[in-house]
């Protein structure tokens, strides 16, 4: 099967993340979407290491997935301290720096 | 001996200090300081002309260094001063003068409250003028010139409770500010073209000098005389100028203030000599006034507004003669002499007649008065045939001189300034008959005031009618003490230089007519208000009489151009700043604002609009990068 295709399908997933990190509200939702750009961008490394023959992208996706972990960890327990005060996970309704 | 002459300016001086600085303490012997300091600053004087005298002529010009001023390199100002026959003329002039007018304040001033106040002003009058004429170099000239401009200011204005007098000072001020202009310009372009201001090097260096540079010095040096001397254009000042006390004016129009432009004129001799333009500049302005003063004479009814004329038209015979160069300066100082006897008799005359009138100064409600003022009519009366040159008394000889200079002049030129200075005598006559008339002689048209006092004319007492006795003796022969044997040309020819001028009808004829212009004169005032009773409301008059009335309409011609056009360059620039400038700077600042507020509506807080900018930011970025590859 031809790589490219991968490529294709990366570009498919960033842009669905991409959009949704735009158009959508909910704080989950958006996270989830970033989630998806992350792994978008995983998957065109995993393809262009293995359109060049080499494992450097194979290695950058490793990291990328080891920073998203510790993305999650840190952006959830935003999102869950956020909703607690303001009872909404609305991105909207968080448009000030106070309460 | 020399050392006498810092005296001559510090005795009143020293008086206005005393007397301004003294308080309520010395109001009881504020006049007798004030009269003493005068009289001892005309002693010391005297003294210094006594010694002058002894000496030959060439040597009689002494100085005295007191200190230097402002000792920079190549900017030398000294307080210095030069004792020669021109200053010695001029000191024993306004000393002799000044006293005599400060002993007349005495009885004139003797109600006022404020008397100590203005025997103080007084001192500080002649203190101010004896700097001037003293002064050996033009800068401390220049500091007599401003101090005669503030006594004035404070001497017009002295009754400041009246809005008049108040707003007649001020004008006073502004008018001879214009004045002090061209002196300082002149100055600084005689620091710039000489690099000094002593008189000596300045007139000396003239030689060497192009005639532009020093045409315009000379002008600059005329436009201040104009402000000081009440010459055409800057001659709508001496007319309000009346409304000080009445020994003020004698002082201004005598002694010190408008002789001042003349002097200037003299002592700078050398200067127009040798600018033949600003010389016709100066004949023109002095021939222009001349008339100008006369025909206000003609027709004002208030006495000392008449005299004013009068003064004006006087001195514009002074600065015609003092345009003519060598062949008039003498006269022009000589004529200034007599002027200052019989003009200062005139103006005490007045003060006495309003002094026993309860102030009134219209002369259609005076009349007969010669029966009630004896001494004051014949010393006034002698004061009048003096200023219309009647043969034998002071004018005659000093104005018959200027005339026959006048026609000296030569050419189309001195036919013409001759003609005029000879109109000017005949309506001299005419304007003086009137005011004679109208005051001493006809049916006496007094009648109660408002308050109904009916004015009870009386005699005044010694202390002023004593001064205007001396007066009237100078007008009677100081003229013919100067003017036989050509005494007074003999004395001052070593400072002023004098050629003798030929008029081209001879001398003889030129008194001839002089004296008939006069009679002329004389003879149409005695038609017009000596055969028929003077009606006590003016009549309507002429258009030219109602005009003279207006001061020829100097206020309204001052009002139109310089206040209207004032106010219209004004508006202008106001209208200037408020749209182009206040436009670029409210522009700018409103444009920064709205651009601001585009700006800041980028940072709202929503995340996803940040994110937006960071998608926006990236493509771009990835754009820029497949576009650099391409190329």
């Amino acid at each position: 099967m031809n790589p490219v295709n991968y490529l294709y399908l990366a570009a498919l997933l960033f842009t669905i993340g991409a959009t949704g990190v735009l158009i959508r509200r909910n704080a989950i939702v958006v996270f989830m979407c970033v989630e998806l750009m992350l792994n978008a961008c995983n998957l065109a490394f995993v393809a262009f290491s293995r359109m060049h023959g080499n494992l450097d992208g194979q290695i950058i996706a490793f990291f990328t997935m080891v920073v998203a972990a510790a993305e999650v960890v840190v952006g959830l327990a935003i999102i869950v301290s956020l909703f607690r005060s303001r009872h909404s996970a609305s991105v909207d309704d968080a448009s000030l720096m106070k309460l | 001996m020399d050392n006498l002459i810092a005296l001559l300016v510090a005795a009143p001086l020293l008086g206005a200090a005393v007397l301004l600085c003294g308080g309520r303490r010395l109001d009881a012997v504020g006049h007798w300081i004030g009269t003493v300091l005068a009289a001892a600053s005309f002693v010391i004087g005297a003294v210094l002309f006594a010694d002058m005298l002894g000496k030959d002529a060439e040597h009689r010009a002494v100085g005295q260094h007191l200190f230097s001023w402002i000792p920079v390199e190549g900017f030398q100002a000294d307080v210095a001063f030069q004792l020669d026959q021109l200053s010695m003329t001029f000191v024993l002039l306004i000393t002799g003068v000044g006293s005599l007018i400060h002993v007349y304040s005495i009885g004139y001033m003797e109600h006022d409250e404020r008397r100590r106040r203005f025997f103080g002003y007084l001192n500080l009058f002649l203190a101010a003028m004896l700097l001037l004429v003293l002064a050996d170099n033009y800068l401390l000239l220049y500091v007599g010139w401003e101090g005669v401009g503030l006594a004035s200011y404070l001497l017009i204005g002295f009754w400041q409770h009246k809005p008049s007098a108040a707003t007649a000072a001020k004008k006073a001020f502004l008018v001879n500010r214009v004045g002090d202009l061209g002196l300082s310009i002149a100055i600084m372009l005689m620091f710039t073209t000489f690099g000094t201001f002593a008189f000596g090097p300045v007139l000396e260096a003239t030689g060497e000098t192009g005639e532009g540079t020093l045409t315009a010095i000379g002008l600059m040096l005329l436009l201040a005389a104009c402000g000081k001397s009440a010459q055409v254009p800057l001659q709508s000042w001496l007319g309000d100028a009346m409304e000080g006390p009445t020994p003020v004016s004698a002082l201004i129009h005598a002694a010190t203030m408008v002789t001042a432009g003349v002097y200037l004129i003299v002592r700078s001799g050398e200067i127009f000599n040798a600018a033949p333009d600003a010389q016709l500049v100066t004949t023109v302005v002095g021939a222009v006034t001349l008339l100008f003063g006369a025909i206000v004479g003609c027709a004002k009814d208030d006495i000392k507004k008449a005299l004013a004329g009068s003064t004006m038209s006087q001195i514009g015979y002074m600065i015609l003669a003092a345009g003519l160069g060598p062949i008039g300066y003498v006269f022009a100082i000589m004529h200034l002499v007599t002027h200052g006897f019989f003009k200062a008799g005139l103006f005490l005359g007045a003060g006495s007649v309003m002094h026993g009138m309860n102030d009134e100064v219209d002369m259609r409600r005076y009349g007969g008065l010669r029966k009630y003022m004896p001494v004051t009519f014949v010393t006034f009366g002698l004061g009048y045939l003096a200023i219309i040159g009647f043969p034998g008394l002071s004018g005659f000889f000093s104005k018959d001189k200027i005339i026959e200079a006048a026609f000296a002049k030569g050419g189309t030129e001195g036919w013409i300034l001759g003609s005029v200075a000879l109109l000017g005598a005949a309506v001299t006559a005419f304007y003086m008959t009137r005011v004679m008339l109208m005051t001493f002689f006809g049916e006496k048209r007094w009648q109660p005031d408002e308050r109904g006092n009916e004015p009870h004319p009386h005699e005044s007492p010694k202390s002023m009618t004593i001064p205007m006795v001396v007066l009237a003796f100078g007008s009677v022969f100081a003229g013919g003490f100067f003017g036989v044997g050509d005494r007074f040309v003999h004395w001052l020819e070593p400072v002023t230089e004098h050629t003798h001028g030929h008029p081209p009808i001879g001398a003889t004829a030129v008194t001839l007519s002089t004296v008939t212009v006069m009679v002329v004169g004389v003879g149409l005032a005695y038609l017009l208000y000596g055969r028929r009773p003077v009606p006590a409301v003016a009549p309507r008059g002429s258009l030219l009489t109602r005009a003279a009335r207006r001061d020829l309409l100097q206020d309204d011609f001052n009002h139109v151009v310089l206040v209207r056009g004032g106010e219209h360059l004004t508006r202008s620039l106001v209208y200037v700043d408020h749209t182009l400038v206040d436009g670029v700077v409210n522009g700018t600042a409103a444009s920064m604002g709205g651009l601001s507020g585009r700006l800041r509506k980028l940072q709202n807080g929503y995340a996803r609009s940040y994110a937006v900018s960071m998608f926006g930011g990236a493509a771009l970025l990835i754009a820029a990068t497949l576009l650099m590859r391409a190329v």
